[in-house]
């Protein structure tokens, strides 16, 4: 009788990319639902735009490169890339943006380099990052949280004003996101950076409404929900806690170091830790695998830089928020990073490994 | 030293890095006994069950064998011995499929039992204190015993070694999933283990012995602890469950913290490490007097009724193994069948594979159990880059890296990488999300690698060998020469003063050196073909062959040149009225350089038949050619020395350019007579035959021929110029003989290069 020849190992841990994937979007949804409860409709509806079109981005670059698309097309990567997008965007951001940065993120961040496993960039950042360098008034127009909010903004408002950039009323944008006393409305990251270039030490800056009565109105609850997914992926082993670790203390230690050094013009280290896209780039993009480094010892390196970096640019730069910019910049450098942070070889001496 | 004790006094271990947890599917097979199997009705016993050679055969088809006789044996150390688990008949001795990964066959006895199951005469030993470590060893050599936890190094091997051990390490942990085989031999037999171990005690002495054993055992550790209990020395070290426990440098780190140098054996640290089974097998062996008959083997999996471990003597086939257990694989597309456990055993080929002495698992899964085992490569997908592989790699690998330099066969990158540190546990691929077999990249790498240094390793040889032997043709080249000038020399000296007796003298040296040449081409072209050991039988018969065609011609060129001598004007013209055949042209071009080297040798010593024409040939020879015209000076010199002494001077330096002339001449023509010799050989066989034969008759006429002519000068002097001229074709011939035989052995060796290349 002849049997059925294998390789070992013949078991496995019956895990597959595509559950990994999946396991990923499923951990993003506390903070999703966060957004949606402090800004409504608007991240949910630029979500599905996003995926939608990813899903026709992979489906049609799959078949010209001749791939297996039953396999690949839901493997999830690129659900999870349109969700990466659709959380980032601005609310109410016309609908074509999500479109581009999607289509750029799928088509040339990933399949012109190889496909999965191959990108140098993580895909989702890279269409940020263009969306924000090509279209910089449509991705800087924050709406503020619902409850500062002069007009009311249900669903039909909001699909009304991302397609036609008008809600049912006739209301442009641009009036939306003019608050109660007349104000437009910012990020608190941003105001907090317009503040202090005006002069106005941190706590006066953090007067503004933005800031709510913790750290930043919404913001802070949507990082802890980010927080909570992150540790559940990190529970299921679905990504390695060195790099979130990492990044946060990194960010921690700079934000901390500046604010004993200079408490007027420094924002708290909370502040910097559950404001803007922290959490979501210390467990969902910093995480991503196939951009970062892979030894362990290159994941803490990776987080270091990364929060290094997004300090910097918050405190220096020209954009009020780091985290795109910085991820970016640590995928460029992961290589280099894995290159020396080989781990030590069982039985090799140090110099030689 | 005392602080690993200390520690481990403790039962606090060191760790290794990564490591994983696959399900342990122990509790299939570890609650039952060990069943002791009917007897088979036939046995296939491979003659090879170890690393290592194989023995010699003592038995023939037909034979009748008692249980317990040995089959093979052999005085290298390294083979190990097999013995007929049962008695019977052998029925055949032949190839079959072993358990190996790849599915070779090997050659295997067939032995039919007689279910008698009769005994050879055993004498057990009751006390092991009064044997010498030499005579245990031997035992232990002689019971055919090798390592039984994966490997299966000879163990009389392992422990024949230099007193100086720190660490004896019995690896208990068996951390395949799935196996019990050790855990249920050490829960029936801690007892004839712990005698086993103190056999190793005293033929080792180390300073401390260790048994390592994972936590998920533990009627074994009990068992095991109580049988140790009033040994000091031993210490049963109790480990977390983690797989790769039981990898040989995995263990030792846990133990003892220390790591074994890539590449060198445990020994180097003083650490010995043997398995539970082999201190069984060396208590039986060296106290019953049992040689290595049969193992415990889990046969498990849920394609199985009834999954047991079971006694199954050395060369059971599987097929018999499943149907004792209930294998039921109706309703199954494809079934998988496992040797070993599932992280590192090897799918078989088919049912008549037999047991070995290192099988202590036979694995059936059921799809639901184990479906990555019946899709194969099949689910893989691109590496996302999740590290996962790394952390769990016991060895601290890259395996993603490793796998992106294997599927780039970028073999210096893979050595970078440490590939060859890879233990092929399976811990990488087992984990990996991609689905991708990583290990099976590696082994393909592995083996390539192998290949592409054996065949470095080849190359290397030849290339020496080719360098030896062209410094040797160089060497021999220049005796050669060396010799040619000497020569020269003694017939310039002569030629100077023609004397009856500095003649005489002459053709005695030249005779002494045709004599050496023709023995020392003799003795070189025998050298020659026994140090070209890879030319076959054939290439030799060639040699023969050609040698035979290469003397054939040179004696008919002898002839023609004693034809030629005498009236070498004619000749001359003649050749150049033939210039439109190419191969008559060569031929007349050799003969000529032949004629005139022959001319000089007849002017030195028939002076009275060249005085005869000495000016009227003078002159045409001049007129002729530029050569011939060299000749007939030297002729002329020759005669002038007996005529007139006043143009001795410049005459001897024309003598002397003459001579040098002739010798070139001669050599070129050697080696265009070999050059053609072969061309001719390849190209025309059937000519070469004709040839052949008119060779030989031209020889007879020329043997009969010479004496006649010598009868016309009737003069001492030109029977000896006879001789020698005879003598030198005779060497020639050899040299030529020797030329054939070198360029058939070059062009031999030529091939095998390219083989090797290949
Ligand atoms: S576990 Fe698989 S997918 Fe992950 S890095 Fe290793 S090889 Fe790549
Ligand atoms: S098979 Fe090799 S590379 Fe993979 S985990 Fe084991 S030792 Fe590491």
């Amino acid at each position: 009788m002849a049997f059925w020849i294998a390789s070992s190992p013949h078991n496995h841990i019956q895990k597959s990319t595509s559950s990994l994937m999946r396991l990923v979007i499923l951990a993003a949804f506390p903070g999703v639902l966060a957004q949606w409860y402090f800004f409504g409709w608007g991240n949910l509806i630029h979500i599905c735009i996003a995926m939608i079109t990813a899903i026709l981005c992979e489906f049609i670059i799959l078949s010209l490169r001749d791939k297996k698309i039953s396999e690949q097309l839901f493997d999830g990567s690129a659900l999870l890339t349109a969700l990466l997008i659709g959380v980032c965007l601005p609310a109410l951001a016309p609908w074509w943006i999500s479109v581009i940065g999607t289509i750029f993120a799928i088509a040339i961040a990933k399949h012109l380099y190889g496909g999965l496993g191959h990108n140098p960039f993580n895909p989702a950042m890279a269409g940020y990052v263009m969306l924000l360098i090509s279209f910089p008034l449509q991705m800087t127009t924050w709406q503020p949280p619902l409850s500062l909010m002069e007009m009311e903004l249900n669903f039909s408002n909001t699909l009304t004003t991302i397609f036609t950039g008008f809600t049912l009323d006739g209301y442009s944008v641009e009036q939306l996101r003019t608050t109660i006393d007349g104000v437009t409305m910012a990020t608190p990251l941003d105001t907090l950076k317009t503040s202090i270039t005006m002069g106005l030490t941190i706590t006066e800056a953090t007067q503004s409404a933005v800031f709510g009565e913790h750290f930043a109105l919404g913001w802070e609850w949507i990082n802890l929900a980010f927080l909570l997914g992150g540790l559940y992926l990190i529970s299921q082993k679905a990504i390695a806690w060195q790099t979130p670790v990492s990044f946060l203390f990194s960010l921690f230690l700079c934000s901390f170091i500046a604010y004993s050094i200079n408490p007027d013009s420094s924002a708290s280290t909370m502040f910097h830790w559950f404001s803007g896209a922290t959490m979501l780039g210390a467990f969902f993009i910093l995480t991503d695998p196939v951009t970062g480094a892979t030894s362990v010892k290159g994941r803490v390196v990776i987080g270091l830089l990364a929060g290094l970096l997004v300090y910097l640019i918050r405190a220096f730069g020209g954009y009020p928020d780091g985290v795109a910019f910085a991820v970016l910049l640590c995928n460029m450098s992961a290589p280099l990073i894995d290159q020396y942070t080989r781990p030590r070889t069982y039985g090799h001496s140090k110099e030689s490994s | 030293m005392e602080s690993i004790i200390n520690r481990i006094n403790q039962q606090k271990f060191w760790s290794f890095h990564g490591g994983v947890h696959p399900p342990e599917q122990k509790a299939i097979t570890n609650q039952k006994p060990i069943k002791t199997l009917s007897l088979p009705d036939q046995l296939i016993i491979p003659l090879q069950q170890h690393i290592g050679r194989q023995g010699d055969l003592l038995v023939k088809v037909g034979d009748h064998v008692l249980k317990g006789q040995p089959l093979t044996q052999s005085a290298n150390p390294m083979a190990v011995p097999i013995h007929a688990p049962t008695s019977g008949k052998v029925a055949d001795i032949k190839h079959s499929v072993i358990a190996h990964p790849s599915g070779f066959t090997e050659l295997c006895i067939f032995l039919e039992v007689d279910h008698q199951d009769t005994w050879v005469k055993r004498t057990p030993c009751n006390d092991i204190t009064r044997l010498s470590n030499q005579e245990i060893i031997q035992k232990i050599a002689d019971a055919g015993i090798a390592g039984m936890g994966g490997a299966g190094f000879p163990t009389h091997i392992k422990v024949n070694t230099k007193p100086d051990i720190n660490f004896l390490i019995i690896n208990a942990a068996e951390c395949e999933p799935y196996i019990t085989a050790d855990d249920l031999l050490m829960c029936e037999h801690s007892e004839s283990i712990v005698d086993g171990i103190k056999i190793l005690d005293q033929l080792l002495s180390p300073a401390f012995i260790l048994i390592g054993i994972e936590d998920n055992k533990p009627k074994a550790i009990d068992a095991l602890k109580k049988a140790t209990a009033e040994i000091e020395k031993i210490h049963v070290c109790v480990l977390p469950t983690k797989y790769p426990t039981g990898g040989e440098k995995q263990l030792i780190q846990l133990l003892t913290g220390k790591e074994i140098k890539s590449g060198n054996l445990p020994i180097k640290e003083g650490i010995i490490m043997q398995n539970v089974a082999t201190c069984f097998a060396i208590s039986e062996a060296v106290i019953h007097d049992t040689p290595l008959l049969q193992r415990v083997v889990t046969v498990t999996g849920q394609a199985l009724e009834k999954p047991q471990n079971v006694w199954a003597l050395l060369g059971t086939p599987i097929h018999y193994l499943l149907n004792q257990c209930g294998f039921d694989n109706k309703g199954m597309e494809k079934t998988p069948v496992i040797m070993g456990g599932p992280m590192m055993g090897f799918s078989l080929p088919t049912d008549t594979v037999p047991v070995v002495k290192t099988t202590n698992c036979i694995l059936a899964p059921s799809y639901k159990e184990m479906p990555s085992a019946f899709e194969g490569s099949s689910a893989e997908v691109e590496c996302i880059r999740c590290g996962q592989c790394a952390d769990v790699c016991p060895t601290n690998l890259l395996p993603q890296e490793l796998q992106w330099s294997a599927k780039a066969k970028d073999y210096p990158q893979l050595k970078k990488l440490n590939l060859s540190d890879c233990i092929d546990c399976g811990a990488c691929a087992y984990v990996c999300p991609s689905h991708i077999p990583l290990v099976q990249y590696y082994r393909v790498a592995k083996a390539e690698i192998r290949q592409q240094q054996q065949q470095e390793i080849k190359a290397e040889k030849a290339k020496a060998r080719f360098e030896a032997r062209k410094q040797r043709l160089e060497k021999e080249k220049i005796a050669r020469e060396l010799k040619h000038k000497k020569a020269a020399e003694a017939r310039k000296a002569a030629m100077n003063k023609s004397t009856p007796e500095a003649a005489e003298a002459k053709s005695a040296v030249a005779a002494a050196l045709a004599r050496v040449k023709a023995k020392k081409a003799a003795s070189q072209k025998s050298s020659e073909n026994t140090a070209s050991t890879q030319a076959s039988e054939e290439t030799t018969i060639q040699d023969n062959k050609k040698a035979q065609v290469a003397a054939a011609i040179a004696r008919a060129k002898a002839k023609k040149q004693e034809k030629i001598a005498p009236q070498e004007s004619s000749s001359s013209a003649e050749n150049e009225s033939v210039k439109d055949d190419k191969k008559a042209k060569i031929a007349a071009a050799v003969a000529k350089a032949k004629a005139k080297k022959e001319q000089n040798k007849a002017a030195e010593s028939e002076p009275e038949q060249a005085k005869a024409s000495t000016s009227a040939d003078k002159k045409a020879n001049a007129i002729a050619k530029a050569k011939a015209k060299a000749l007939a000076k030297k002729t002329a010199s020759n005669n002038s020395d007996d005529s007139s002494k006043e143009q001795k001077a410049p005459l001897d330096k024309e003598a002397k350019k003459a001579a040098a002339i002739a010798k070139a001449k001669a050599k070129a023509k050697a080696k265009a007579l070999a050059k053609k010799d072969k061309a001719s050989d390849v190209k025309n066989n059937s000519q070469d035959d004709s040839q052949i034969s008119n060779d030989n008759d031209n020889q007879d006429i020329s043997q009969t021929g010479t004496p006649d002519k010598v009868k016309d000068s009737s003069d001492k002097d030109t029977k000896k110029a006879a001789i020698i001229a005879k003598a030198k074709a005779k060497a020639k011939a050899l040299a030529k003989k020797q030329l054939a035989s070198e360029s058939a052995s070059e062009e031999s060796q030529m091939i095998e290069q390219q083989k090797g290349a290949k």
